[in-house]
This record gives structure tokens, C-alpha cells and sequence, in this order.
């Protein structure tokens, strides 16, 4: 649906090219090319490299690991999203970092807040695994304080047992 | 801070003495014998019909306690009285603004026709008297009404400004008079308060009276406050805050407005707790993310680490008598209740009930432990320190965190609304039948309730 819809736009900005030109061309104009495309190309406006701005964009939602129910084990999808982020950190090394450990709702206040000490540690060890400078990270356990997903359900739970990783500009 | 000093001295010195406050004329020889038996039954005393009319003034002289002078004023006394009964679940009180007014002698010398043909089982009687130097004398009698006679009197010197301490003493008086127990209105509560949306709470430390009036807040919510804990005597507060971006637990001095950390370390701190004696602190310190449990002195100095395990060890609370400490691990699996001696030695699992243990909490009266059972819900139970006879005191999707009157007798913890995340504090009694809802400003959670004020 979506790619067709694509397809229709293009069709009509060949369409409109055509209609700008003065003298028919000789042969027939190539099909359009991708290169010959609006794609939202990159901007130059984009974000600054080595910025938090630009670790975000390109973790694309992986500068955030999550956690099962009162686990903190880092799993096979964590430790790609983490090699990610351990790449980029090797790329800026004057970037520092902070990871912050996270909760859902449903643990009592002073636990969450050890619990997130872990998650925020566990995600720190496996950068420093890796090879990042343990110095460069710091933690922070903000506990069941600072949910991003607001329902009262396994969902939204799930959204917010996560550890996430901030540079710091 | 000083002026507090000044009245608990006062207290100390003056009051509770018949003969050292100038009492109303034509006053009688008390009969306060036999009628203990009577009142020994929870069920029975539950149900005394108390009439608390104004108390009476000899010379209607203006006081900052009320715009009204000194009779106001005892409208005033008699209405707090009354609140703090009925308030609790306490007996069925029956306050000043449905009642007759007593004249000045009447105090020591009741009309009991007229509180008899009016159903009251219970009578108190008080005056308050205006004093030269602008301080308020408060005197409280108790008359059973069958019997025609007085059970038990108190008077109490205190300054305007803490007038309604005078009736909480009032109301403590006749709770235990007439119930046996210790009692729990002269106290405070420190919480947190809470406004703004669930991902972004601003949170912030506060303090009251047991009834909710002398509300204060603490801090200005710039800074995430949390887990408040008032010292026994209370000068000063144990709470967690983000100042500087980073939990750390803080010791804040009420008289002077200051705080400082308790630990210095660039290891985040939960958890504060205070001995009963208040010259001990507990915190819980997080080093690479392994939570463990530490004592230091109120005074400083040298940190006793008292638990070395992997999991989280996290909270605490003293019995009674300081010799031992109930805390959570998670060191089996879940978090669990477990006992230790108050040097960390002898560490035992005491709760075997499936689910996750929490927050134990240590009842003054040393015979049991608060704590929150999860098992699905979130719920207020009660155990023996043994870890034995597991009692539920409420039902709701998220309850935690008890603390408990200064008398054993209550607890108040705090709810959480699902979905809207909105909170409030609670109270239920060790029956569980009372259950009520505390008024505060805003949302509130992570009630602590301090002792009886001396």
C-alpha cells in the first residue's frame, strides 16, 4: 500500500519533469532512476556527528536495551544493540556516556531503584566487554520514577524495564 | 528547632501535674476506680458514645492560636478531639458543635443529667486558660457518665503556636484511658508529595501532624525526593534525592534548614533508616550494581558494611530494642524478608509464602513486621518476627510500603491508582476493618510516622 502510493507520487514528478521540457527528447527518457528520486535524501542539516543528536539517529531505537521481569542479564539482542553502541563510542572517543537503569511499576521504590543501579551496570560491563573505557560510563538508577510507557500493563512494562544510553554532548 | 526544645522542656517540667496549673474551682476528689474491666474489649470500648463539648475558658482573652481568643479556642480543642476519634475508627465521638456548652466550674463538676439523657457513655471535659506570658494552659478530664465519676485528667503548657498538640494529648489521654493501648496522636508523618504525570512526577519531601494540619513542605521539587524517614526525635529527616543529579541519601536538619549526605561516597545511596534510639542510620549503597546494607553512627565515623552477598540487600528496620534488623534480599531469586543481628551476623530468610516479600517494617511493640506481599497485586500484610502467622490487612492493586503508628496499633502505607500512577496515603488498622484515606494537598506516597511526641 505504502510502496504504491510511493510509486504513484513518482510517477507524476517523471510526469511533471516531461512537461517542463522545451523539445521532445530523441529517444525515450530512462525509466526513473532511484538516483533521479526525491528520497528524503540526508540533510545537510543533519545531526552533528559524534553528537547525541547523532547516536540516537543511528542506534535507531538500539541506545535502549530491555529487561525481562526483575532480570538484568544482558541477552543476544541487547548485546547487538550494545556492540552498536560500543561502535559508535570507539568512533568519538571523547564522547562519555551515561546509562541509565530503569524499572516498570510493579516493584517497590527501594528495590527499583537497586534494581536499576543493576541494569544500568550490567549494560555498562558489557560496553566495557567490548572494549569501551569503563571511565567514559556512568550509571544511574532512576527506579520505577521516570516510565516511558504510561499503561498499567505487561506492554507498557515491558516498554520500560530498559536501560538507555545517553552521550553526553 | 529552639522554641520546640523550649515546650518539650515545658512538657517535661510542667505538665500532667494537677497541682502545678491553676485549676477551676469547686473541683472533686477523683473516683477513678473500677471501671477498667469495662473497657478491656476491643469490641466493647469500640462502641462508647463519647460527647466532647467545648472546652470551657475562665477569662476570654486573645491568643494566636485563635482569631476567636481563648472560648473559640476551646471549640477549637474539642473539635480536634473529636476528628482524631472519629477520624481513626475510634469509639463514636460527638463533637462541640452539636452540643451544649459548659460553663467554667462545669469542668470539674459535669452536669450528668444532661450528658446522660443525651446517650453518652463518655464525657470529656477541658478548659483552656489564656496565661500572662501569652503561653495557653489545657487541662482534659475524662468522666465515665453511668458512674458519675472521673477517670483520668491531664494538663499541658504549651504556646499558641501548638495548641493542637495540647488536644492530640487530649484525645491520646482518653484512647488510652479507655482502650488500654499506648498512644499515637501526638505524632507526625513525613511523606513524599506528588504532582505532574506519571513519566514526570515531581516529587517532593513533606511533613504534617498526624492529623494532616501543620502541613510543610520541605523541598521545592526541583530535586526528586524520596523514601523520607523522620528521626525519633524529630529534629531531622532521612530522604533520598537526585540534587546534583545523582540518588544519594540526605540527613536534613529541620530547625536549621541544612543537610548533608550521609555517606561520602560516588556510589548512589537508598534506603535510609533510623535505630529507635536515633544514633544509628542505615542506608543501602550500590557499588557496580550490587546493593548492600551499611550502618554508620548519626555522629559520623567509621561504616560497618552488614551484608556482602550478590543480590540486593536493601532497607531495614530495628526491632524495638536495636538488637536486630529485618531487611530484603533478593539473594534467593526474589525479593525475600530476612532477619540479622543488628552487626550483621545470623542472617535467616524468615518469609516462606510464595510470591516476593518486601519493605518489612518493625512494629514499635516489637511482637510484628509490616511488609508488602506480592503475589500479583500489591498488598499490606502483617507477620510474626518469626516469619509465621501471615495476615493480610488490605486488597487493592498496589499497596506498599507500611509504617506504623507510634503505638503498633496502626499502620499507613501508600495506593497506587493503576494506570493514572496517582497515589495517596492510607490507613488500616491491625483488624483491618478501618481503612481510610488520608487528606493531603497533592498526591502522596512513601509515608513515614515518627513517635509519640514526648
Amino acid at each position: 500500500m505504502k510502496r504504491q502510493l510511493t510509486l504513484g507520487i513518482l510517477m507524476a514528478s517523471a510526469l511533471a519533469l516531461a512537461a517542463c521540457q522545451t523539445k521532445a527528447p530523441e529517444e525515450l527518457p530512462p525509466p526513473p532512476a532511484p538516483a533521479a528520486t526525491p528520497e528524503p535524501a540526508p540533510l545537510p542539516s543533519g545531526p552533528t556527528p559524534g553528537s547525541q543528536a547523532d547516536f540516537a539517529s543511528q542506534m535507531s531505537g538500539r541506545d535502549v536495551i530491555y529487561f525481562d521481569t526483575d532480570r538484568y542479564n544482558v541477552d543476544a539482542e541487547d548485546q547487538a544493540a550494545l556492540q552498536l553502541q560500543a561502535q559508535w563510542l570507539q568512533r568519538y572517543p571523547a564522547k562519555r556516556a551515561t546509562l541509565e537503569g530503569h524499572c516498570d511499576e510493579r516493584g517497590t521504590r527501594d528495590y527499583n531503584l537497586a534494581l536499576g543501579e543493576r541494569r544500568a551496570n550490567a549494560a555498562k560491563a558489557y560496553l566495557v566487554s567490548l572494549g569501551v573505557d569503563g571511565s567514559r560510563l556512568t550509571t544511574i538508577s532512576y527506579g520505577k520514577e521516570r516510565p516511558v510507557a504510561l499503561g498499567s500493563n505487561e506492554e507498557a512494562w515491558a516498554q520500560n524495564r530498559r536501560a538507555v544510553t545517553i552521550t553526553i554532548d | 528547632m529552639k522554641s520546640l526544645l523550649a515546650i518539650l522542656a515545658l512538657l517535661a517540667a510542667a505538665p500532667l501535674v494537677a497541682q502545678d496549673r491553676p485549676t477551676p474551682p469547686a473541683e472533686q476528689p477523683a473516683a477513678d476506680e473500677g471501671l477498667t474491666g469495662s473497657v478491656s474489649d476491643e469490641s466493647d470500648w469500640q462502641d462508647l458514645g463519647i460527647a466532647i463539648p467545648g472546652f470551657a475558658t475562665d477569662a476570654d482573652v486573645a491568643t494566636p492560636a485563635s482569631s476567636g481568643g481563648t472560648a473559640a479556642l476551646g471549640k477549637e480543642l474539642a473539635r480536634v478531639i473529636t476528628s482524631d476519634l472519629r477520624d481513626n475508627g475510634l469509639f463514636l465521638p460527638v463533637g462541640p458543635d452539636v452540643l451544649p456548652q459548659p460553663t467554667y466550674p462545669e469542668i470539674t463538676a459535669p452536669a450528668f443529667p444532661t450528658w446522660k439523657s443525651r446517650n453518652a457513655d463518655m464525657l470529656v471535659h477541658g478548659y483552656v486558660q489564656g496565661m500572662a506570658d501569652g503561653r495557653l494552659t489545657v487541662g482534659c478530664y475524662l468522666y465515665d457518665v453511668a458512674l458519675q465519676s472521673e477517670l483520668v485528667r491531664g494538663g499541658w503548657v504549651v504556646t499558641p503556636a501548638d495548641w493542637r498538640r495540647a488536644a492530640h494529648k487530649c484525645a491520646d489521654l482518653v484512647y488510652s484511658r479507655l482502650s488500654g493501648e499506648s498512644p499515637f496522636f501526638d505524632s507526625k508523618i513525613a511523606y513524599i508529595a506528588e504532582t505532574g504525570p506519571k513519566d514526570h512526577r515531581v516529587k517532593r519531601l513533606a511533613i504534617m501532624d498526624s492529623d494532616g494540619a501543620n502541613h510543610r513542605f520541605i523541598t521545592s521539587g526541583a530535586a526528586m525526593a524520596l523514601t523520607p524517614r523522620y528521626s525519633p526525635d524529630y529534629s531531622k529527616l532521612l530522604y533520598l534525592s537526585y540534587l546534583n543529579g545523582n540518588p544519594r541519601i540526605f540527613v536534613y536538619d529541620i530547625g536549621t534548614g541544612t543537610q548533608r549526605l550521609v555517606a561520602q561516597s560516588s556510589n548512589p545511596t537508598f534506603a535510609p533508616r533510623w535505630s529507635p534510639d536515633g544514633k544509628t542510620i542505615l542506608y543501602s549503597m550500590a557499588i557496580a550494581g550490587n546493593t548492600d546494607i551499611y550502618r554508620v553512627s548519626t555522629m559520623g565515623g567509621a561504616v560497618t558494611r552488614l551484608t556482602d552477598g550478590p543480590g540486593i540487600d536493601i532497607g531495614g528496620s530495628f526491632s524495638p530494642d536495636g538488637s536486630r534488623i529485618v531487611f530484603e534480599s533478593d539473594r534467593s531469586g526474589s525479593q525475600q524478608v530476612y532477619m540479622m543481628n543488628a552487626d550483621g551476623t545470623d542472617q535467616r530468610r524468615i518469609t516462606f509464602f510464595g510470591g516476593r516479600a518486601a519493605t518489612p517494617e518493625w512494629s514499635p511493640r516489637g511482637d510484628q513486621i509490616a511488609f508488602t506481599h506480592m503475589v500479583g497485586n500489591f498488598r499490606i500484610a502483617v507477620m510474626s518476627p518469626s516469619g509465621d502467622n501471615l495476615r493480610y490487612l488490605t486488597n487493592s492493586w498496589q499497596d506498599e510500603a507500611p509504617t506504623w503508628a507510634p503505638n503498633g496499633r496502626i499502620i499507613q502505607f501508600f495506593r497506587t491508582e493503576r494506570n493514572t500512577g496517582r497515589t495517596g496515603l492510607y490507613q488500616v488498622d491491625l483488624t483491618g476493618r478501618n481503612l481510610r484515606r488520608l487528606k493531603t494537598p497533592v498526591d502522596a506516597s512513601d509515608p513515614a510516622w515518627g513517635p509519640v511526641l514526648p
